[in-house]
Parts: C-alpha cells; structure tokens; sequence
C-alpha cells in the first residue's frame, strides 16, 4: 500500500501487532490471578464479604479478558512458524523446551481456572475454594516465565554451538538459564502484578470519582494500592539488574538508549530531550556519573559508547524516548502508591481526596503504556538481530508474498476483538453494579453475609 | 521405539485428543446457535453450556500442545509447513480468535446474543474445515519446493477432489462426534427433550459420515497410490474402525448403553485415525520431509521427553478432578450446582 513489499518488513510489523495487542491482554492474565488470590484470601482471613465479591467481580471480568489472551497467544505461537520459518527451523533445536513447558504451565492454568469459576458455592468451606485459584496463579506466573526465557534466549543466545550454519551440541537448561534470563523474567512478572493492582485499583478510583463512595470500592483501592506498592519497590530494583545486566552483556542496547554516543568515565545520565537531525541532544536533563551508576554501580566507571560499534550493529535512536516513558511511568506508579499508604497512615481525611484518586485512574492506562512502551524498547534495541549476534532479522522471515494482506487482515481482526471486548466488559459491569450484588447476596455495609 | 516414532505418536495422540474434545465443542457450538434459531433452544443451549463452559480453555490447549510440540519435535517442519502455510494458517487462526473470544464474550457477558451465538456457531465449523489443509498438503502434489523457496500450489488445491473430500469429513464428522457426546450427556441429565433432539441428530450424520469416509478412500487412493497401498497393509484397523461405528449407531438407534455407545465413536476415530497416521509413515510432508531427516537433535528430544512425562504427571490427576466435578458429577450435570 505505502511502502514496497517485503517480506521481512512486512513480518516485523505483524509481529509487533500481534504482540502489541497480546501483551495487554497476556499483562492482566498473569498479573490479575494474583489479586484474585489476594483479596479472596483477604475476604477469608478478616471474614469479610466485600473482599470475597471483589475477587468474584474480578475473576468474571478477568474470563473476558483471558480469552482474548488466549486466542491472540495461539495467534503468536502459529504465527512464529508462519511468519518466522527459517529462524523456527534454526532456533526450534533449542526454544522447543521452554515452549513446550509454558503450554503446560498454561494447560495447568486452564484447568484450574474452568474448576476455579464453577465452584463458587460448591464446597462448604471457603478456604478450600481459595487453594483453587492457587495453581492459576502459579500456572500464570510460570507460564510468563518459560515464554520470556525463550526472549531472553534470542538477546543471549548460549547452549549450542554452530559450526557452518549447523547446530550441534546442545544443551537445553543452558539456553533457557541464559544470562538474560534472570533479569528479563523476573521484569517482566513483577511489572504484571504492578501493572494488574494499577488497572484495578483504577476502577475503584474511578467509581468513587463518580459518586460511589461505598465502603467496598474503598477496600479496593487500599488492597490494589497496597500490593501496587510492593510491587514497584520489586520494579525499580529489578529495573536497577536489569541495566547492569545491559551495560555487561548487549552495552550497544543500554548506549543507545541512553544517547550515550562517546565512551567515557563517569558518564552522565540523559533524560529527556530531542534529537536532532545531526544527532544534537537539545533541551535533555543531564544528570552527572548517574549512568555510570546505572551501569556498573560505580560513579567512576566506564561505560561504553556507540562509538565503539559499526553502524549496521545498533539499534535506531528513537529507542530513548520509549525507554524513558516506561521508566518516567514507573516512577510515577511508585510515587502514587506510595503518597496513598502515606496518607492511609497519616491524614486519613485526605486519602481520597479528588487529586488522588484521578492520580489512581491515569495509574491504569499509563501502566499499560508502559509496558508497551517496554517491550518496544527491548524488541527494537536488539534490532538488527533476531538471534543476537548469529542471526540478523531479515534472514528469519518468510519468504512468501502475502504477508502484507495478512497484516492487513490481523489488523481487522484486533480492532475486531478489542471493540468486542471493552464493550462487553462494559456492560457485565454497567448491568451488575457492585451495591446491587451485594444487596442479592445479602452483604451488609461491615461485609457480613445475612 | 526410536525417538523419532515416539515423538511422532506422542503428537499424533495428542491431536487426537484434539479431535474429540473440540469436535463436541465445535459441534455444540453450532448446535447451539441452530437451535437458537428454530427456537428449540431453552433447555438444550443450557445443558451445552453448562458442559463446555469448564473447559473450554482446555480444548484450545490441546491444539496449542500439539504445534509447539511439532516444532520442537520436527523444527524442520516449519521450514515447508511455515512458509506455505501462511495465508490459509492465518485464516485458521482468525477463525479459532473470533470462535474464542465470541464463546467467552456470549457465555460470560451480560447476555445471550444472537450474533455472538452466530459468530461462534459457524466459526467452529469452519475450523476444522481450515485445518484439513494441513492433512491434505501433506499428501504431497500441491507443494513446489524450488529454488530454496516453497510456495503453495492454490489453485491444485482448491480443485482436487482430494482436498475436498477431506473437508467434507471433518464437518461431518465433527457434528457426529458432538452430537453422539450430547446425546449422552443430555440422558444422563435426565433431559428428555434435548435427548430426543441429539438423538436425532447423531443418527441423522451417521451416514454422511461413513459416506465421506469412503469418498476419501477412492480420492487417496488416486491421489497418493503410495500411501493407499501402506493403507491397504493396515487395513484391519479401519475394518476395526467401521465395526466401532455400527456398534455405536446401534447403541443409539435401540437407545441402550449411551456412554458405551460414545467411548465406541471415541474409538471408531482412534483407530482409524492412527491407521491413517500409521499408513502415512515415515513421511511428514510426502516426499520432501520423512521423520527422520527432520528430528530434533537427540539431547533436546530426551530433554522434551521428560518435559513431557512430567507435565503429564500435572496434568492427568488435573484433568481427572475437572471430569470429575464437572462431567460425572450427576448433580452438576442436573443443574443442582
């Protein structure tokens, strides 16, 4: 249509749009279960009705979601072979086990989750109905975990050698416990959680700004903030390994990100800014030895620069701005957790005040922001690479000749899904308010259960 | 057995797996909107729902299992299967997200809507239609590998009787398998009517489906002659596979031994498609790609065989606890839960 056809191009945008659109859906299905777990845990040990409703109200909008998690994570696993062949056919001798394993973390999930649903009033202790949600959660966790050694895997490639194009000697626990994985797993999952408290507290949030001062959406946000909290301390630590880990292993990475363009002691930081055409940083913040701290944890440290690499090598400049927004955003979901809890403790009068809450709202679609945001940053940072330093990402792709009607199609499809989707989660909510519920279940405003 | 034969059955089970269970919820899916229609459907589209609601997000799993398990088993298969496959996969995979996400959109939402049963109901049907495309190019004849490029002979598909035999079988089947499964979960509910109902159309596809069954005998065998005669060779194990199906047709048709009378469709479907599987051996895709040129390594194939056995460990008392409550438990089945 634009641009002229090729393939590869072509497949590196239906990729991104396949997984751009999966990953939202994919956040909330790892990140939710958790929740679910915690406030039902909650309803059971303070023997209150209104956490067990929350993690009801959660786990039925959640079902919606999971099936578009589900549907669009088929679609990336048949498109990997469709759209990525050669790399499938070179890579599948060592990806296969960590694949292999997230279906069945997955499998184990689904079981768990159908048997979860069903059995709401089945059994007469309550506690027995919570250890159903457990495997969820674990299958959900342990499934984000194999899928992302299989990412960390094509940043660090170990575990084979090849020798003429070949591969040999293969060692699968090797390639899966690359030294990617660590950082890139453990990022990835605390950023679910972080990003799930943040999408429901927002709700909560949003309730009460629209006059809903009930006592259970109150809960709510002090449940989802709380964990909110907790989870974006584990962030910013995570976030700390994971550009030591860059600045070791992929330093053209973290350099161009950075705009870091000249190797040198005691590097600076640079925040912000535009670049211009001739590569000007204008109007950045610089914070002196920041970046060698980020890197090596040292002021004094050397980091390496761009300059150190041939242009066909690196990453495009652009990456700075993504890598900035997702860690801005991160900041910004510690601060508003953390004012809250602060204010919980301190002036309880103002800890739903109107400034708060709004803050709470925007938590939600920034934190998603962020994660798109995120997982563009690292895709991209590793271009030209499909495999780092073996494979470069034309040589993956497919060769056929219809792969811009695809993306076309898929296109069709996600705006399908995700009008679908928000409007029937709309009205589950709309039609079924929480006060209504709560009034057919018999629950009083203490969350005692008639 | 090598690695490679194990690998091959391992896969070929657990498609078969595939096979049943979303036969009956494909099927149910489409029943379910057509007697929407016919306003037939108050207690019927309950007692459907109440079985595939639970599982639903298993069935997908078994399809997920099987072509990641492919791919790592046979990476070379993504090579030909990949780089052919690319526009009738993705009009496989648009199908199987629209079935998905309208399922869960029409069954958990706030209400029952006719264009979501719609969606649902007729895309399910054509899913299995879209897979066949898989079976049939891996007859070969409509494959041209040259040059280090493989392309997809469209036009020799779309007209060989072949191809479209194959597509016939599995919708009828498909609506066979599920039927015959509903009839007996409806008896064991003590539904009358919705029993009467799925009798009816269990027997109704009964003979479509034997029809189609021996159409793709007569298309094979002009087809891919090579593999008829290996056909031919195991010929009891479709022998075996036509006395399963009368057996069960007979159990219905006299209404005697219901659940009997589905393990023998489960079975009528085992054995002819593992002689079907059997008899294709050693090719994956006939003549480019045999199992054995296209193995994984052998240190990964032992790391993906006790991969397997312990998920299996995981799964099967999993599995077992979910028929449990959901499939025989009388009450639930009732409606009691």
């Amino acid at each position: 249509m634009f641009m002229e056809y090729d393939p590869a191009m072509f497949s590196r945008m239906l990729t991104g749009l396949t997984l751009g659109f999966h990953i939202i859906f994919a956040t909330i299905g790892v990140g939710v279960p958790l929740m679910i777990a915690l406030a039902e845990w909650m309803g059971i040990r303070k023997n209150d009705e209104h956490y067990r409703l929350l993690a009801r109200r959660w786990a039925r909008g959640f079902v919606v979601t999971v099936a578009v998690g589900v549907v669009t994570g088929t679609a990336i696993g048949l498109q990997l072979n469709l759209l990525w062949p050669n790399f499938m056919q070179l890579a599948g001798q060592t990806i296969s086990l960590p694949l292999f394993m997230e279906v069945f973390a997955f499998f184990f999930e689904a079981i768990f989750l159908g048997i979860y649903l069903y059995t709401w009033d089945r059994f007469k202790s309550k506690f027995r109905h919570f250890l159903l949600v457990i495997p969820v959660v674990i299958g959900a966790s342990f499934s984000a975990f194999f899928i992302t050694t299989v990412n960390a895997f094509m940043n660090a490639p170990q575990g084979f050698e090849l020798v003429d194009g070949v591969i040999t000697d293969i060692n699968p626990l090797a390639a899966m416990f690359n030294p990617a994985t660590p950082t890139k797993t453990a990022h990835v999952i605390i950023t679910c959680y972080l990003t799930s408290a943040f999408v429901l507290g927002m709700i909560g949030a949003f309730k009460m700004l629209k006059g809903d001062r009930h006592v259970y959406h109150k809960k709510a946000i002090r449940l989802t903030m709380t964990a909110a909290f907790i989870f974006s301390i584990g962030t910013v630590i995570i976030g700390d390994f994971s550009g030591k880990y860059l600045a070791e292993y992929q330093p053209e990475k973290l350099a161009a990100a950075e705009w870091h363009f000249e190797t040198e002691d005691a590097a600076p930081l640079v925040v912000g800014g535009f670049l211009s055409d001739d590569e000007e940083v204008n109007y950045a913040l610089e914070i002196p030895y920041a970046l060698s701290i980020l890197a090596h944890g040292d002021p004094n440290s050397e980091v390496t620069g761009l300059d150190q690499f041939a242009e066909e090598d690196t990453a495009p400049l652009f990456v700075h701005y993504l890598f900035d927004s997702m860690v801005f955003i991160g900041m910004y979901l510690a601060f508003v957790s953390m004012l809250y809890l602060l204010l919980s403790w301190k002036k309880k009068n103002w800890m739903h005040h109107k400034l708060l809450l709004w803050g709470i709202v925007a938590g939600g679609p920034l934190s998603i922001l962020a994660i798109e945001f995120g997982w563009v940053f690292a895709e991209i940072g590793r271009q030209p690479w499909i495999l780092y330093d073996i494979m470069r990402t034309p040589e993956g792709a497919t060769t056929s000749k219809h792969v811009d009607a695809m993306l076309y199609l898929f296109i069709g499809l996600y705006a399908l899904l995700g009008i679908s989707s928000s409007i029937v989660l709309r009205k589950m909510f709309k039609d079924n308010p929480a006060a209504q519920e709560m009034e057919q279940r018999g629950i009083d405003e203490r969350g005692n259960k008639s | 057995m090598s690695y490679e034969i194990l690998g091959i059955s391992v896969l070929w089970f657990f498609l078969y797996g595939y096979l049943i269970v979303a036969s009956v919820d494909f099927g149910a899916g489409f029943f379910h909107f057509y007697n929407k229609i016919s306003h037939q459907d108050y207690q019927v589209n309950k007692l459907i729902q109440r079985y595939l609601s639970p599982v639903w997000e298993v069935t997908n799993v078994f399809l997920v299992f099987f072509f990641v398990g492919i791919i790592g088993f046979f990476p070379d298969t993504a090579y030909y299967y990949g780089t052919a496959l690319l526009i009738p996969g993705s009009i496989s995979i648009v199908l199987i997200a629209i079935r998905g996400s309208y399922y869960a959109f029409n069954t958990y939402g706030s209400k029952d809507s006719k264009i979501y049963s719609f969606l649902y109901g007729m895309s399910g049907l054509l899913i299995p239609a879209s897979f066949t495309i898989v079976l049939t190019i891996s007859e070969g004849g409509y494959l041209d590998v040259s040059d280090g490029n493989v392309t997809l002979l469209l036009g020799e598909l779309l007209t060989s009787t072949y191809s479209w035999s194959v597509v016939v079988l599995a919708i009828v089947s498909v609506l066979f398998i599920s039927a015959a499964f509903l009839t007996y979960y409806a008896y064991k509910a003590g539904d009358d009517a919705s029993y009467t109902l799925f009798r009816r159309y269990t027997l109704w596809w009964a003979f479509p489906t034997i029809l189609a069954s021996m159409l793709i005998f007569f298309s094979i065998s002009r087809h891919n002659p090579e593999h008829f005669s290996n056909m031919l060779d195991m010929s009891w194990m479709f022998i075996l596979s036509l006395l399963f199906f009368l057996g069960a047709v007979y159990l219905i048709y006299s209404k005697k031994k219901l659940g009997l009378a589905f393990v023998l469709v489960m079975l009528q479907f085992f054995s002819a498609w593992f002689g079907y599987g059997a008899s294709h051996l050693p090719y994956l895709l006939y003549p480019h790609l045999t199992v054995n040129d296209g193995f994984v390594n052998e240190t990964m194939a032992i790391a993906l065989i006790l991969a397997f056995i312990a998920g299996l460990l995981l799964l099967i008392p999993s599995l077992v606890f979910l028929m449990r409550l959901f499939l025989f438990d009388a009450d639930y089945v009732r409606g009691k839960r």
